[in-house]
């Protein structure tokens, strides 16, 4: 046995542990409020400006669970508990993709309960949500803690809102920070799947057009070329693969969906600033028909 | 001895890595987050590690009636981060260099529309040739009834 080589194996290790130990306690040091946190510059070491070659990073940002719930309730949805995934489901839920996708799914029901203030429905989502993220080894995300601090909201809303918005962040980052973007790319459209799915659940067909709900269905064809790219990002990945199939299902029926946008007009008074534009759609009947049926179809695939 | 740097240099590697998108992680979550308020966060995370020079973009549809915050924030030692909101002909709707590069803008749409956030880390002025990275951060915030 070489006892020097494992000496210095041994101290290599030592000083990674070490620095591991530092490293994860400064993360977890500041309980504050409010903190002033100072990122490492971890390539001004050695890098001179004029060796720099920038690369242009892009991000695909997907309506939220809770922007998706509110926008639900903004155009006139109802409150229908019927439509929702039990939370009985989810010992069906055993593999990455299921959890990750039933993840998304859970939590977009937790914010359309918690916007109609149904607390107790409120709090089964969120303890299942919890389940599912320790299932994916998110473990920090969704504390006991959490729980306890919506049953004392009760009647406040905006501080719900608030606890679930910071269950989400601490998910994806926690994941983002563990190299795992495409498992929070699979939670985000799970999310955006069940949001449209609750969404052409509660209309039974096109009727007036100037029924809000069904343009927002109908908008969903700008979101979808987000979620596309999103998962082209990871495309390589067989989870990623499926739905990303799904995803092209979809497509195919929203590319029969027309809409033109006009110009937008920047307006700004004193309070506020509006983007004044103008989106005229076309759907027949039969594509919403086509659309509503394939949604209920995936997402029926993705709770089983 | 070899296999000891190789071991050290991982390691090296790993950690500070691990420790950038940490405390990116924390820079979102305490400083940029709070720039929303009374805006309800959205719950997603964009943040990354940019370098002076360096741009980012993101794309997000933004729905009728919704009234929205951005927020672009970016970590000491960057110095300004300019951040311009456009269309998706890639016109300019907004850029905060015109308002003394604020961290936020508010604004709602009247149809709903993809539009594009693009974010650049302006050289840090009168620095060495040295170049600085910082966290940048995009966050949206949603106002509730």
């Amino acid at each position: 046995m070489n006892i020097r080589g494992l000496n210095f194996k041994y101290t290599a290790f030592l000083l990674i542990l070490i620095a591991g130990l530092m490293l994860s306690c400064a993360s977890d040091s500041s309980k504050q409020d409010r903190v002033k946190v100072e990122v490492e510059d971890p390539a001004s070491d050695n890098v001179v400006k004029s060796g720099v070659q920038t690369a242009r990073q892009i991000f695909y940002s997907l309506p939220s669970p809770l922007e998706t719930a509110m926008i639900l309730k903004r155009s006139g949805a109802q409150y229908n508990p019927e439509i929702l995934n039990p939370v009985e489901n989810i010992s069906r839920y055993s593999t990455t993709k299921s959890m990750a996708l039933n993840l998304g799914i859970y939590s977009t029901d937790l914010s359309y309960a918690s916007l109609f203030d149904q607390t107790p429905a409120s709090i089964r989502y969120m303890t299942a949500s919890k389940k599912l993220a320790e299932g994916l080894g998110i473990m920090n995300a969704i504390d006991d803690k959490v729980i306890q601090r919506l049953e004392e909201n009760v009647n406040n809303r905006d501080a719900i809102m608030d606890i679930i918005s910071e269950t989400f962040l601490n998910t994806n980052s926690i994941l983002e920070e563990n190299d795992r973007v495409a498992i929070g790319s699979i939670i985000l459209v799970g999310g955006w799947v069940e949001g449209l799915y609750i969404a052409t659940a509660l209309v039974d067909e096109i009727g007036t057009s100037d029924n809000e709900l069904v343009e927002r269905i109908i908008d969903q064809k700008l979101s979808l070329s987000s979620v596309l790219n999103l998962l082209g990002q990871h495309g390589h990945l067989p989870d990623i693969q499926a739905v990303l199939s799904d995803m092209k299902e979809l497509e195919h029926i929203y590319n029969k969906v027309q809409i033109s946008v006009s110009r937008i007009e920047v307006v700004s008074d004193s309070t506020s600033t509006t983007l004044h534009s103008k989106n005229v759609f076309s759907v027949s009947p039969e594509v919403f028909q086509e659309l509503k049926d394939k949604v209920t179809e995936i997402r029926s695939k993705y709770i089983m | 001895m070899r296999s000891l740097i190789i071991i050290l240099l991982t390691g090296v590697f790993f950690f500070s890595s691990f420790s950038g998108s940490a405390q990116c992680k924390n820079y979102a979550k305490r400083v940029c987050r709070l720039e929303l308020a009374p805006y309800i966060h959205d719950g997603n995370y964009n943040a990354a590690i940019l370098t002076e020079g360096e741009d980012a973009e993101l794309f997000k549809t933004f729905y009728a009636g919704q009234e929205y915050r951005i927020a672009v924030c970016g970590s000491e030692p960057l110095s300004k981060v300019e951040f311009q909101v456009l269309d998706v002909e890639r016109t300019i709707l907004y850029t905060n260099a015109n308002h003394n590069f604020k961290l936020t803008w508010d604004f709602k749409v009247e149809s709903t529309q993809q539009l594009i956030i693009l974010v650049k880390v302006h050289d840090i002025p009168g620095e060495s040739e040295i170049v600085s990275s910082g966290c940048v951060a995009i966050m949206f915030g949603l106002k509730t009834d």
